[in-house]
């Protein structure tokens, strides 16, 4: 069942009296439960393609359907009612968070302007959505500024969560986090899909990122869409030379022997 | 094979803090090799590359030390190149890129400003930039994030030096051009028979060109060797993780595979 479908969206920004197109007749579809994972190079178009999904920025042309409506048609109190259903991660956590905030008023936020729980029980929620991220309920009264970033990061997902979601748009959400805690991160990510069926946008410049959670990837290239498949056909059969170099410039161990490496692709 | 800087029991603490950002760290740096430090946030793998630089903040505290072959330390900008992740806080904003890449040059190699406005022009073709001579006269604003860094790069060789110390010089910038900038460095070294820190959190990245590897974490050396033994046969609990945490595109996925 499609969940969201892009149509022709374009976008133009100028810049020192140049017109740059940051968007270019970009179209594709998700569906619901699935991840499409959007990969491309520094000023390819992908973060411009996600703050327009999240209406942060308008687009100058093309549609988007979203869970059977005009997306970018909604406004006011409309467009802020249907937000709960479309969530976003970014990379810097600290950035998307006042820094004064406990984790308890992080979470409670959400809940209480979506009024997801009756009041009397938004606590109990905070600590079950605490819970699902991975993360004891001590950690509530604490600062957001105190947690580490790989705990943030769950604190982040939690918030994400909290409304419930069809969709949530990751915008390079494991990038800064050391690898160790990446891999939990991106488990976690696959384990709440699996049990809630979120579909997930997942921009990243990092194809085995990618390759690790997409069911399907796209790769833009300068502003447009230059191929979509499934993650098997785009990184085993790439058609585009954008799809090549960034196949190319995933770091691997030039040794074959060393442990942990599995030899060729799952099958 | 001779070394250049022998690490003996080196510690630091930054100022006002109580836990050691370095313990007891022992190593050597060998003339010629391309040493690769590794380590997540934390390890104290940038507080070793500032440590070898002389560019520690003042009020560290630091026990043990360095000795340097040539039975002094390096002397930075001249002896000593450092590249640092963010190309934009190392590059001046309102300097040209030929003035910052020229000043290198002017200073420690005793050159006239036209000579080195001339090297700096060859250096950034080195650094293969575009159009270099009307990128001597481009302010860093006007230029991507993995041209910046090539700049950085040419301003830190500028005046030849024999080492050069690259901290997360590509971590900013996305996979294509980190490629590219990787690929640099290893040119450009080899070309000069330079020394290399190359200093870094993907183990997989320094895999394809360093000779050795220094594994840190918490402040404290794990494990170092060459490069080929330690991926082969890691010895330490910590770097058996480390390899196996690894993503690349041979990785399982965590998602069930779809119909095509």
């Amino acid at each position: 069942m499609t969940l969201l479908s892009v149509e022709n969206l374009s976008k133009r920004f100028s810049s020192g009296g140049r017109q740059v197109a940051a968007l270019h007749d970009v179209s594709f579809m998700l569906a619901a439960g699935e991840t499409l994972g959007l990969v491309g190079a520094s000023g390819s178009g992908k973060s411009t393609l996600a703050r327009i999904l999240m209406r942060l920025i308008p687009a100058d042309a093309g549609r988007i359907r979203f869970d059977g409506e005009d997306w970018l048609a909604l406004t006011g109190p409309e467009l802020r009612r249907r937000r709960a259903k479309m969530q976003m991660v970014f990379q810097d956590v600290l950035g998307a968070f006042n820094p004064r905030a406990t984790v308890a008023s992080v979470l409670d936020d959400p809940l209480r302007i979506h009024g997801i729980v009756p009041k009397n029980e938004r606590p109990k929620e905070i600590a079950t959505l605490l819970d699902r991220v991975g993360l004891s309920a001590s950690y509530a009264e604490r600062s957001i500024r105190e947690v580490s970033g790989g705990q943030r990061q769950r604190i982040a997902i939690a918030r994400a969560i909290a409304t419930r979601p069809l969709l949530i748009v990751l915008d390079e959400a494991v990038s800064a986090l050391d690898v160790s805690i990446r891999g939990k991160i991106l488990e976690l990510l696959v384990e709440l899909q699996e049990e809630r069926g979120i579909a997930y946008l997942f921009v990243s410049h990092d194809l085995a990122v990618l390759r690790a959670v997409s069911h399907r990837i796209a790769v833009m290239d300068a502003g447009r869409l230059v191929e979509t498949g499934t993650a098997r056909q785009v990184i085993d059969n790439p058609q585009s030379s954008a799809a090549r170099a960034l196949i190319a410039a995933v770091p691997r161990f030039a040794t074959g022997t060393s442990a942990g490496i599995s030899e060729g692709h799952d099958s | 094979m001779s070394v250049l800087c022998e690490i003996r029991n080196l510690s630091v603490t930054y100022r006002g803090q109580k836990i050691p950002a370095l313990k007891g760290i022992d190593l050597d740096v060998i003339a010629g090799e391309r040493l690769a430090i590794i380590g997540e946030s934390g390890s104290g793998k940038s507080t070793l590359a500032r440590a070898v630089a002389g560019l520690l903040p003042s009020g560290s505290v630091t026990s043990g030390g360095m000795r340097w072959s040539s039975g002094h330390p390096l002397q930075p900008g001249r002896d000593l190149g450092f590249v640092f992740q963010d190309p934009s806080a190392s590059l001046n904003p309102v300097l040209t890129i030929g003035e910052q890449v020229a000043e290198g040059a002017r200073r420690h190699l005793g050159l006239s400003w036209n000579r080195a406005y001339s090297r700096a022009l060859d250096m950034l073709e080195r650094v293969h930039i575009p159009e270099p001579d009307k990128a001597l006269k481009a302010f860093p604003h006007q230029l991507s994030g993995g041209q910046r860094q090539r700049v950085a790069i040419a301003a830190a060789l500028a005046a030849k030096p024999g080492f050069l110390i690259a901290d997360e010089a590509t971590s900013a910038l996305d996979m294509v051009v980190q490629a590219e900038i990787v690929s640099l460095l290893d040119e450009l070294v080899r070309e000069a028979g330079m020394t290399l820190l190359f200093i870094t959190h993907d183990i997989a990245l320094a895999s394809g060109f360093a000779d050795r590897v220094a594994i840190f974490k918490d402040g404290r050396l794990v494990e170092s060797g060459p490069m080929g033994a330690v991926l082969a046969t890691p010895q330490e609990a910590y770097t058996k993780a480390l390899i196996a945490n690894h993503r690349d595109l041979s990785t399982p996925p965590l998602v069930r595979e779809v119909a095509s």
